[in-house]
């Protein structure tokens, strides 16, 4: 599966260290994984095991030492342009109104929209999030939940075939997280797109993704996956139904014993 | 309007208490000259003020550019290479440990009778190592975030920098700028005091000085007074302009 090239991302056999001080630390070892076409994976696991180095390798932000990442049946090996990324932060630019920062990637990215289709995709995303009447505020003026919602519209202005996420609802309070989960299920109706996203939150991965990869400690590697059936459309009550719950136990018991391999 | 009868008011409040304790204690005018013998002495040298006043803004202003660029560039090399901060920041601490007192007579005997060079260079050195200070201090502390926003789309290390590094280190350029600019005006008027026929309002105050002409000294030090304030006020009007963002509103 992991060598299927049919695989909109297919990480295939990625081993990386990093290197400091003539220390080595392993942290990815013979990870393969893949995300077909407007798929949405969700990638959990003990804390520091190598999330994060994950989605740079995914962003083209850094090469494995070995192995080989894949975007389109092509080997990624610098930044593409066709790959938008959100963080914990949402890191938006003080200096810009929401809009303006929303059309950041446009200013880098080649676009064949003008300058008029460039703002009006970017008040059609803002209207998405529920954020129309902020499109002329300074980041500042907006609440935590807010300013990651602009951060998701930056992520998607231009089209991005692949969407990574890394912890982004981490730092908002549980109300505004499953709004954001809502929003998020809207975004990807609106706007198909295939994801990556990295959390710590499983209720969040069984709700958001279509497959839970669960990473063991590091060097991390794919320990166990959940394909997650996914029908009619979503709401928060789909988390305490029987079946979400079994899956949600079944996670539990994965980091546990992710957990516990590191602790040996 | 409030903004401008309030400081205006201080003003007159405090000319007054000037005015008042120097007559209440029958001071003669080498102890200290009151305000109402300020006026005479400016208009007896109004030329004289005015183009030493002219002499001793451009020079500051020239030396506080030189100090951006210079400083700009340094704290540009400091905050984009750590091996480079690393190495020339004890350097530039050193270098700025120096009382620039010391290094005046210094510049002087270096160029001498060059008195607009000297001036400009001693108003320069003082000033620029806040601004290198701050610029790489703003630029090392770029969250890795922030550039990988950009990287990942495939960014240059140049558009990052126009994008996101130069914006975000003004804030911390501007509140350096606000002590430079006071920085270069000391060192300017230390060079223009010490070099010998100079000109500049240090050279006015000199002679004021030479001749017990006191009434001119202090009426040196209210001019000079004035043209700090104007080029403070310069320095925050472009911060307004172009680091306004930063600005918290109050409510």
């Amino acid at each position: 599966m992991a060598s299927s090239r049919e695989n909109l991302i297919a990480i295939e056999n990625v081993t990386h260290a990093y290197r400091k001080d003539g220390h080595t630390l392993p942290v990815l070892e013979d990870l393969s994984l893949g995300v077909v076409e407007h798929g949405f994976t969700a990638v959990v696991g003990p804390s520091g095991c190598g999330k994060s180095t994950l989605t740079r390798l995914i962003a083209g932000l850094m090469r494995p030492d070995a192995g080989s990442v894949w975007l389109h049946g092509e080997q990624v090996v610098s930044p593409r342009s066709t790959v938008g990324m959100a963080f914990q932060n949402p890191v938006l630019l003080e200096w810009r109104s929401i809009l303006k920062n929303v059309l950041l990637p446009l200013e880098i990215v080649p676009t064949s929209l003008s300058k008029q289709g460039a703002e009006d995709r970017a008040r059609h995303l803002l209207h998405l999030v529920g954020l129309s009447a902020f499109e002329d505020k300074r980041p500042s003026e907006l609440s935590g939940g807010m300013r990651q919602r602009a951060s998701l519209c930056r992520a998607l202005i231009h089209n991005p075939d692949v969407l990574i996420l890394d912890e982004p609802f981490g730092a908002l309070d549980a109300f505004t997280r499953e709004d954001l989960w809502l929003t998020m299920h809207k975004l990807r109706a609106e706007e198909p797109f295939t994801g990556v996203l990295i959390t710590h939150d499983l209720r969040e991965s069984i709700f958001l993704a279509d497959e839970v990869v669960v990473l063991s400690d590091r060097p991390a590697t794919v320990q166990h996956r959940v394909a997650l059936k996914r029908e009619g459309s979503p709401t928060l009550d789909q988390l305490y139904t029987g079946e979400s719950i079994a899956t949600l136990n079944e996670l539990r018991e994965q980091i546990r014993i992710a957990r516990n391999g590191a602790e040996v | 309007m409030r903004q401008y009868l309030v400081p205006g008011f201080a003003m007159v409040i405090f000319l007054v208490f000037w005015e008042a304790l120097v007559w209440v204690n029958d001071w003669p005018n080498y102890k200290m000259a009151s305000p109402s013998d300020l006026w005479p002495a400016f208009w007896r040298f109004k030329e004289l003020f005015l183009s030493y006043g002219w002499d001793t803004l451009w020079r500051t202003v020239v030396g506080l550019l030189i100090a951006i660029v210079i400083g700009v560039l340094f704290g540009m090399i400091m905050g984009f290479s750590k091996i480079m901060r690393e190495g020339l920041y004890p350097l530039l601490v050193g270098f700025n440990a120096i009382p620039k007192a010391t290094v005046v007579p210094i510049v002087a005997l270096m160029f001498v009778g060059q008195h607009d060079l000297n001036t400009v260079l001693i108003a320069f050195m003082i000033s620029f190592f806040p601004i290198a200070v701050s610029v790489s201090i703003g630029l090392s502390t770029l969250e890795p975030e922030y550039r990988d926003i950009l990287r990942s789309l495939g960014a240059s290390k140049l558009t990052i920098f126009w994008k996101i590094a130069l914006p975000k280190t003004l804030p911390e350029f501007f509140g350096a700028l606000k002590v430079a600019v006071t920085l270069a005006f000391i060192g300017t008027n230390l060079m223009e005091i010490v070099s010998p026929h100079g000109r500049g309002l240090g050279a006015l105050f000199d002679s004021g000085k030479t001749n017990s002409d006191y009434p001119l000294m202090f009426a040196v030090l209210i001019a000079l007074a004035v043209l700090g304030i104007a080029l403070y006020y310069v320095v925050v009007f472009l911060e307004k302009i172009f680091a306004g963002w930063a600005e918290r509103s109050a409510d």
